[in-house]
């Protein structure tokens, strides 16, 4: 084994010109993509639920086509596709957003799903028989449960986004695994910064799957 | 916009037509490129499937063993190492800095050690799904083993491991159709599989919704043809008379 390792070109000036830029960027994209991906998720989820084959079934095209194709496969088309739909050049960190929205929606709308078919269907009866509409149904009866129940759920997906983001590495985005490899290349060190790049996405993740943990226990219904 | 498919029938050096698609001597077509980048693509999922199948069903065998502790952290420790690490990352270290410290792996090809980075990565998450298969068993099956004598090997052997190999097929199923998937990320270290293919054809040919079409069309067959494959196999290991118990997810 041939250890000739040197962190030393590590110092604070360095993390925050490189590495600070991109995990910013791997951040926000984690962020937006979680959040756009529940709004448009539990659309395409009532969708599929709603019952109706003229929603359902363009929900399910989406959602399978989506689930059967390779993320990395979806940043290149969305980076080829929406600059020749709005006809304009669009930088690769505002495709990578687009894309990780539509792309997570897919797989959000999976959870929510199943999170809304687990809950017991004699809830969605007694909202009814208590005079509420559709929508006040999902509201206050359905949802509530679901969220509950998928949150643990929905929190490692969204532990495994943050991990893909990564992969925007394709398009030539800026995130955080990009910073480090920048700072290697800078310094003539990649070893170094490959293995640094390692260690703090697996202190990130293994630190927030164990709080999932954590929270899953704490807010388990006990049925 | 109009299409041009002719483009798959223009050799890669010339860009002129050839007749039959085809090339001829040593000319290739996009079209032969894009087989063989199906090829590697096939060829990388599989070996890197089998390596995931081989160290996933061990470590998540040892995961269940009672009375060994050690063992069961060690396993623990496999996981949480192979699975809060990106994949992406994970290959760059196995590309990068794995020859860079262990000089035997210099000579390694770039495609054995991505088979590596996906088999490691992925045995990970089929050691989580064998260790729960295996908990979903009731508990009296391993009891019942151990009353008829059976050692630890013989119970896990004849006992435990049929039952929970059946229950984790569609867990399984997922997992193979997601090795399809997560090979494309081995573009990274130029690797000429389907996803390579398709940024280089782009590049050159620029016809890019062509070129990405055709290549999005050869993923979703082979993510078919594998969920075909694996319900055979579901079908013909049933054991009459048991429903398959657990029907965790499927897919």
């Amino acid at each position: 084994m041939n250890l000739n390792l040197d962190f030393s070109f590590y110092n604070w000036d360095l993390i925050s010109n490189f590495v600070l830029k991109g995990l910013y960027f791997s951040v926000m994209l984690t962020v937006v993509a979680t959040l756009g991906g529940i709004f448009f998720g539990t659309i395409l989820a009532l969708m599929r639920l709603s019952g109706k084959k003229w929603l359902d079934t363009p929900a399910t095209i989406y959602v399978n086509g989506m689930r059967s194709i390779p993320l990395v496969m979806v940043i290149l088309w969305f980076f080829l596709l929406v600059p020749l739909l709005i006809g304009r050049p669009i930088g690769a960190e505002v495709s990578a957003v687009v894309t990780f929205v539509a792309f997570e929606a897919a797989y959000f709308s999976e959870i929510m799903r199943a999170g809304i078919q687990s809950i017991p269907r004699g809830q969605v009866f007694a909202g009814q028989a208590l005079g509420m509409s559709y929508g006040q149904n999902m509201k206050l009866v359905v949802l509530p449960q679901a969220f509950r129940n998928m949150l643990p759920v929905l929190l490692t997906q969204t532990i495994i986004l943050f991990q893909d983001t990564s992969l925007v590495y394709a398009i030539g985005a800026y995130d955080m695994l990009k910073g480090f490899e920048v700072a290697g290349k800078n310094f003539g060190r990649p070893i170094e910064a490959y293995l640094a790049a390692a260690v703090v996405y697996f202190v990130m993740c293994y630190a927030l799957s164990w709080l999932v943990k954590r929270l899953h226990k704490k807010i388990a219904i006990i049925r | 916009m109009s299409w041009d498919w002719q483009v798959f029938c223009e050799d890669t050096i010339e860009r002129q037509p050839v007749e039959s698609c085809f090339g001829k001597g040593g000319d290739i077509t996009y079209l032969d490129w894009m087989l063989s980048a199906w090829g590697w693509t096939v060829s990388v999922s599989l070996l890197a499937l089998l390596l995931a199948l081989v160290l996933g069903i061990l470590i998540g065998t040892l995961r269940t063993l009672p009375d060994r502790p050690m063992v069961v952290r060690l396993g623990n420790a496999w996981v949480e190492l192979f699975r809060n690490i990106p994949l992406l990352v994970q290959i760059f270290l196995w590309y990068h800095v794995v020859p860079t410290m262990f000089p035997v792996m210099r000579g390694v090809p770039g495609f054995v050690l991505v088979v590596f980075a996906l088999g490691f990565f992925t045995s990970a998450r089929i050691a989580e799904q064998v260790r729960s298969g295996i908990q979903a068993l009731p508990r009296g099956q391993r009891y019942a083993g151990m009353a008829m004598g059976f050692t630890t090997f013989q119970y896990y052997r004849y006992v435990l491991l049929p039952m929970a190999f059946r229950i984790i097929i569609p867990p399984l199923t997922s997992e193979t159709m997601n090795i399809f998937k997560n090979s494309s990320v081995a573009f990274a270290v130029s690797v000429s599989e389907l996803t390579m293919f398709a940024m280089q054809a782009q590049e050159e040919t620029s016809r890019g919704i062509e070129v990405y079409l055709a290549v999005t069309g050869l993923y979703i067959i082979s993510a078919f043809a594998i969920n075909r494959i694996m319900a055979f196999i579901e079908k013909r290991a049933r054991i009459p008379g048991f429903v398959v118990a657990g029907g965790a997810g499927g897919h």
